[in-house]
């Protein structure tokens, strides 16, 4: 790497208010980082922590008000950047520095074919047109690996997989083949071995135009694969920066040590305090052969296809035990805990709990049931209706149950559930956003406590909160089911979270149960590939040099 | 992408909502401006019939026909009189009660309507929520000028009446836009949670449904509120709206159309009033939706910058 010597991007001392007639907000507070070709910076932080922010200020993509850049230099080449017209900056943005952002299904247009959206980069800055430039975009298309590439040029991005589409993105920030990528997110919204595809790719042209690439993420692992030099962010100021084997084997700061703690890796999982070590009691619920069927026509008179997003699944979960649920996006893990709660109807199987049939039950046994077995959702803020209070919420499945108890105790169970999941009484007249993801959850799982469930189902609950916020809620979760007898379904995508949390793992893949088994056996000794697919999947640090490459391989 | 932060912990003490909204308010000026006119027209519409009720209608055959700005027969002949000789000042100030009340009813019907018969179609899947959808795409694809007249027609001209329709042709605006709204808020994460609860129909829609939409239908009822106004007068224009001896904006602009040429003040004034009110509802409803909306509320705020 070549070090300090001469970065191809500096930027010194930057701060970045937003405005509003309160105290301005700083977003940033004397950021100051540099990146030389062919040199990977990643900035690690969580939510909020005013890492986007930092870079977005690079691509002037900041509108001034309400943001407000109070200081700093960003040199680019040795041309500051205040200096430069917007006429100059629109050139250099795409030309010389381009992005690659998270969602790159909102960042595509969907009325426009992917082939126009890339030709595009080249017309906006007078390279190439017409035949001249589509015949480099398929050269692009190609590079970043889609297949057929002169016929998926004329495709729309919604008939493309949300890798292909993160593809795409890459595809038209390397265009003009740029001196500096910034990657702000770009694997967060994907699945893991779809993640290690990106990563490869993004690392097989850092190495082929030898350009510098400032990543951002929140996740340590990817942030380990990718970086040679990390600096870590929190509270928009800097904590720690270095090279990353520096900062990942002998972090300086506590946020970092903290933030590196949150997640045991490797066997340290399995000495985890969090399981149950309960399996095999009395049963609660037996789920038999559930299919889930979806019927699809292509077009007006096209032929009808069938779909089956749950296929044949079958497993028991006893009382006081947790069963994790993994799977990829489509794999039908979500499908089956709305099914369990009767909120989409199966088309066939059975559901047994405490020897009555889900699926057969009228309108009053499944409102008794539905006091029984609770649910708690991804997104918190979107799980909770964002005009009521936080005691409404809390008190709402006592006014749906009447006779769990009295409404003048309506207030103090309130207060006590709280407490209980170590939010304060005086947080109940609050508003959901006044709060912050992890307290959000918290607040859905005291509501989901509120009407005494045996089972709670956990859809992706700790999914969308920071790392460190993670472990927290798995901690309180794993304390409520020690206190008050729970049994957990806990669905995700993150075969880490549930190492040590779950009693017993199903594998899912494309609606189908693949393999299902104690969490230590299945870690132990994957016996389908596709678990074995699963768990090499999850990015190793670059300095375990060699490695890395022929790892991805395999689970492409 | 760059989401604007929000401050958890409040470093100063909060003022008040109100004083929050007035700060809003008095930061955009056409906004302030539109408040206050229609302010003031509040005041004129409740008070005014009482304190000068009999000017209104007080005939004078000298003044017929007074053309503006002078003082010379007092100050309620500044925007002169009509064919009549009543003041045109005072009727502006008690037509007001007659224009508004009507316009507010009209509103404030079709609103409740349009809003429940939503609710109803977009929630539900049964054969009744396509029933009412196609009613308002009859009731939309029917010109509601010609619908009023061949209902004011056969029933008559009173001002129940004229209430009435007006209302029925705005229903179908309401009704699709809460229906629509309620498509995109019954598959959110929430309504879900609450069915997951336990939590029937009538709960979900009322307690969680009803409230998200509710801000979304008062924006539409200020615009709409003008389009009444406009359909009324084009009514009452016509000799179908509000009958002599009430009258409203709408019907003093029917009586002045005859005298363009010699007094166009008899036309122009209401007229004027009309196009005020309908521009300052817009506008403090354009002031409303910049206020609602967290990404842009920047706009109406004195931005206080770091010192440097």
């Amino acid at each position: 790497m070549t070090g300090i010597a001469n970065p191809i991007l500096e930027v010194r001392g930057l701060t970045v208010d937003f405005l509003s007639d309160r105290d301005p907000f700083r977003a940033v507070d004397s950021v100051g980082f540099h990146v030389s070709r062919g040199e990977t910076l990643c900035i690690l932080g969580e939510s909020g922590s005013g890492k986007s922010v930092s870079t977005s200020a690079i691509m002037g993509l900041i509108d001034t008000p309400p943001g407000d850049i109070v200081a700093g230099r960003m040199i680019f080449d040795g041309r500051d950047l205040a200096t430069m017209t917007q006429e100059e900056r629109r050139d250099l943005n795409g030309r010389k520095i381009s992005m690659i952002f998270q969602d790159p299904l909102a960042h595509l247009n969907p009325v426009h074919t992917i082939g126009r959206q890339i030709a595009e980069v080249f017309e906006a800055h007078g390279v190439a047109k017409g035949a001249e430039a589509k015949r480099r975009v398929v050269d692009l298309l190609r590079r970043v690996g889609i297949p057929d590439p002169e016929h998926r040029v004329g495709q729309y991005p919604h008939q493309f997989s949300g890798g292909q589409r993160q593809r795409v993105m890459i595809a038209m920030a390397i265009a003009l083949q740029p001196a500096v990528i910034i990657a702000d997110e770009p694997t967060t919204a994907l699945d893991v071995s779809v993640q290690a595809q990106i990563l490869e790719l993004l690392r097989d042209l850092q190495a082929e135009y030898g350009m510098a690439l400032v990543m951002i993420t929140h996740d340590l692992e990817v942030a380990a694969s990718m970086a040679d030099r990390v600096m870590v962010m929190k509270g928009g100021r800097i904590v720690e920066e270095g090279y990353a084997r520096d900062v990942f084997t002998r972090p300086q700061h506590d946020y970092t040590r903290k933030l590196l703690s949150a997640l045991p890796h490797g066997s340290d999982a399995d000495k985890g305090h969090r399981r149950s070590g309960k399996s095999a009691g009395e049963l609660l619920l037996t789920v038999e052969n559930v299919v889930k069927r979806y019927t699809l026509s292509s077009g007006l008179f096209g032929k009808k296809h069938h779909v089956n997003a749950v296929n044949n699944v079958s497993f028991e979960v006893a009382k006081g035990e947790t069963v994790g649920i993994v799977g990829e996006s489509g794999s039908g893990k979500s499908s089956i805990a709305r099914i369990l709660l009767r909120l989409n109807e199966p088309t066939s199987g059975r559901a047994i709990y405490r020897g009555e049939d889900i699926f057969r039950m009228n309108e009053r046994e499944l409102l008794k049931l539905r006091r029984k077995v609770q649910m708690v959702f991804q997104d918190p803020y979107g799980s909770m209706n964002p005009r009521m209070d936080v005691r409404s919420i809390v008190s709402e499945p006592l006014r749906i149950h009447r006779d769990i108890l009295p409404k003048s105790q309506w207030n103090d169970r309130v207060v006590e559930l709280l407490e209980l999941v170590g939010l304060k009484a005086e947080h109940a007249n609050r508003h959901i956003h006044q709060f912050s993801g992890g307290q959000r959850q918290r607040i859905a799982i005291a509501r989901a406590l509120a009407s005494d469930p045996e089972l709670i189902v956990c859809d992706e609950a700790v999914s969308a909160l920071d790392v460190s916020i993670q472990a927290q809620v798995i901690d309180l979760l794993a304390d409520l089911r020690t206190r008050l007898g729970l049994s957990y379904i806990f669905i995700t995508h993150d075969l880490p979270i549930v190492r040590h949390f779950a009693d017993r793992i199903i594998v899912m893949k494309q609606g189908e149960i693949v393999e299902q088994g104690t969490t230590q056996a299945l870690f132990a000794s994957p016996q389908h590939s596709y678990t074995r697919s699963l768990l090499n999947a999850t990015p190793h640090p670059k300095w375990e040099s060699g490695t890395v490459a022929s790892l991805s391989a395999r689970v492409s | 992408m760059t989401a604007i932060p929000t401050d958890l912990k409040a470093p100063r003490r909060e003022p008040g909502k109100a004083r929050v909204l007035l700060g809003y308010l008095v930061h955009d000026k056409l906004a302030l401006l539109s408040a206050i006119y229609l302010l003031i027209l509040l005041a004129a519409a409740i008070f005014g019939p009482m304190l000068i009720g009999d000017m209104s209608t007080k005939l004078g055959l000298r003044q017929r026909n007074l053309a503006p700005f002078t003082l010379d027969q007092g100050w309620a002949y500044v925007l002169g009189a009509d064919t009549l000789g009543r003041s045109i000042l005072a009727r502006l100030v008690v037509g007001a009660q007659n224009t508004l009340g009507i316009a507010a009813a009209a509103v404030v019907t079709s609103m409740f309507i349009g809003g429940t018969l939503g609710l109803i179609a977009g929630y539900s899947n049964r054969w009744y929520s396509h029933v009412i959808l196609r009613l308002a795409d009859v009731v939309m694809s029917f010109p509601s000028l010609l619908l009023a007249l061949i209902v004011l027609y056969t029933l008559g001209p009173s001002i129940p009446n004229l209430i009435v329709v007006l209302a029925i042709t705005r229903v179908p605006i309401y009704l699709r836009t809460t229906r629509a709204e309620v498509l995109e808020l019954r598959e959110r994460m929430f309504v879900s949670a609450a069915k997951a609860m336990g939590a029937g129909s009538l709960r979900i829609v009322l307690r969680h449904i009803a409230p998200l939409v509710m801000p979304t239908l008062i924006t539409i009822a200020a615009i709409d509120f003008a389009s009444v106004i406009l359909a009324e007068s084009a009514l009452s224009f016509l000799g179908l709206g509000i009958q002599p001896p009430q009258f409203t904006w709408g019907a003093m602009v029917a009586t002045g159309r005859g005298y363009l040429a010699n007094a166009w003040w008899v036309a122009f004034w209401p007229g004027l009033a009309i196009l005020l009110t309908t521009l300052s509802l817009n506008l403090l409803s354009s002031w409303a939706r910049t206020v609602a909306d967290p990404q842009q509320r920047w706009r109406l705020q004195t931005l206080r910058r770091a010192p440097r």
